[in-house]
């Protein structure tokens, strides 16, 4: 891997960024948005709910989270999307640039492409409704890094369906997320879901995640027995993806679509 | 080391039933400008997919320098390069931007100079700023051609380079891949439809037909051959029989 197209790769999407104000503008605007609902939901549940009762901020941080990974995971379908939408493909594939490389450019550039978005949210939510993820400890990091492997992950396998399926597949880029939320036990506990569904959502990682969340702010309680679990689940997961991308990028050239992909 | 820039061997590409390219065999060698010439549909844009490891073939290779592209795709594509109509740059980002962007994924040294001079050259420098979507079809094909060139390529593929162009622009286009040609000793592949282009930059022409070089030679050689008054009579009489 060279560091030089990595940089070019992200210097495109830091170029088309920085010159449009309403592109910034939608990063932070939905984000934001975002958090403001969940900030009053948090409060009127943390008033009304013996559940969440002196546990503030609970919902709002698990939102954040769960905005910060559906961002990255958006970021990178978008990094892509907007080659097809540009036809700007195939001058990419033409480039001497290695698939790894490609992966690691969009991953990057998709952090940053997030993290424009959610840190405003983030800053906002501890004067507007007393809530700081700092809260989480340590473990915010692990958590964190958590999400951002299982937004990759999801990232990875649109593209390699918009690399199988071609343009088609981008309505499956922007659902993507929603489909796995409710098995993902975002806002509730695992032990909500009835007994066949908690079997499926044991192989999502974000229920460890956010199990984990729950049990450090209402329990004070740091089980890294859940953190473990993510991480070998977004492990096994995350390298999945890349073989698919990987296959789906062959099976794209013996296609002959990468030529003509934007048409 | 081998003489030739490009070597096709048996190079064969099917789509489920549909046989694109049908046991391609040609040799280029450094330094020349071979057209490419053949009615649409003819496998020739599925050629040079080929040559560019964008599609890969069912059967045969495609060596560039001796090296199959498909074992070193990478390498071999720092010192190639391509352009065409049907491919376009970010339009949201201004030509300096493009240019460096791409000057920067093929490695070039001395990028800033190099965009300085290429823009120079191309008269590009009094809308540098603009973004790229802005231009008219001349500017952004001068754009396509600054991009192309910008990692000074050994082997540059151009897919009807001066298609959609007014004839001053287009004059303009084919005098300075000529130059830089020729400058450079750079082994050009041009896929077109335009006869006087390809018999003023060309040293030899291939025609293909239904994925196959069906004759090739000197343009001269080939109205000759055929008994025609030009170029264009000799692509009508073959892709009419």
């Amino acid at each position: 891997m060279r560091f030089y197209r990595i940089y070019a790769l992200f210097l495109r999407h830091f170029y088309l960024i920085k010159s449009s104000f309403p592109r910034i503008l939608d990063l932070i605007y939905w984000p934001t948005i975002q958090i403001i609902l969940w900030g009053f939901i948090s409060k009127f549940f943390t008033m009304h709910s013996e559940y969440y009762s002196n546990t503030a901020g609970v919902i709002l941080s698990c939102a954040i989270l769960y905005d910060f990974l559906f961002r990255t995971s958006i970021s990178f379908n978008m990094l892509f999307l907007e080659e097809i939408w540009s036809r700007n493909f195939t001058n990419l594939f033409i480039a001497p640039l290695k698939i790894s490389e490609i992966i690691t450019g969009l991953t990057a550039t998709a952090l940053i492409r997030t993290l424009i978005g959610i840190i405003p949210a983030i800053i906002l939510a501890t004067p507007f409704f007393g809530v700081t993820l700092f809260k989480l400890g340590p473990s915010l990091i692990l958590l964190f890094l958590n999400l951002y492997l299982f937004g990759i992950t999801l990232g990875l396998l649109v593209v390699s369906g918009l690399l199988k399926y071609g343009p088609a597949f981008e309505n499956v880029a922007w659902s993507s997320l929603f489909l796995l939320a409710p098995l993902g036990c975002i806002y509730y506990p695992l032990s909500i879901l009835p007994d066949w569904l908690q079997i499926l959502a044991k192989g999502l990682p974000l229920v460890y995640i956010f199990e984990e969340v729950r049990s450090i702010l209402i329990n004070n309680v740091v089980d890294y027995r859940n953190i473990l679990s993510a991480l070998v689940l977004n492990f096994i997961y995350f390298t999945s993806a890349v073989l698919i991308f990987y296959s789906a990028f062959n099976e794209a050239r013996k296609r002959g679509t990468l030529v003509n992909i934007g048409e | 080391m081998t003489n030739f820039a490009i070597e096709i061997n048996k190079l064969t590409k099917k789509y489920k039933d549909i046989l694109a390219v049908n046991n391609l065999n040609f040799k280029i060698n450094k330094g020349e400008i071979i057209g490419l010439l053949g009615p649409n549909g003819s496998g020739k844009s599925t050629t040079i997919g080929m040559m560019l490891g964008l599609i890969k073939p069912t059967s045969g290779n495609v060596l560039i320098d001796g090296q199959d592209i498909e074992n070193n795709r990478t390498e071999l594509l720092e010192r190639m390069n391509f352009i065409s109509p049907y491919i376009e740059l970010p339009k949201k980002l201004t030509i300096e931007e493009n240019l460096e962007v791409y000057g920067r994924m093929y490695g070039v040294k001395n990028l800033k100079n190099k965009i300085i001079d290429l823009m120079s050259k191309l008269n590009l420098n009094s809308f540098k700023k603009r973004k790229t979507g802005e231009l008219s079809s001349g500017q952004k094909n001068r754009v396509s051609l600054a991009k192309a060139l910008i990692n000074e390529p050994d082997i540059l593929l151009l897919d009807e380079p001066t298609a959609s162009l007014d004839p001053d622009v287009g004059d303009y286009v084919r005098s300075f891949i000529e130059e830089f040609a020729s400058k450079k000793d750079t082994t050009i592949l041009l896929a077109s439809h335009n006869m006087a282009e390809v018999g003023r930059l060309c040293n030899k022409v291939m025609m293909m037909k239904n994925g196959a070089i069906i004759d090739s030679g000197s343009c001269n050689d080939l109205i000759s051959k055929h008994g025609r008054k030009n170029l264009e009579e000799v692509f009508l009489k073959i892709a009419r029989e």
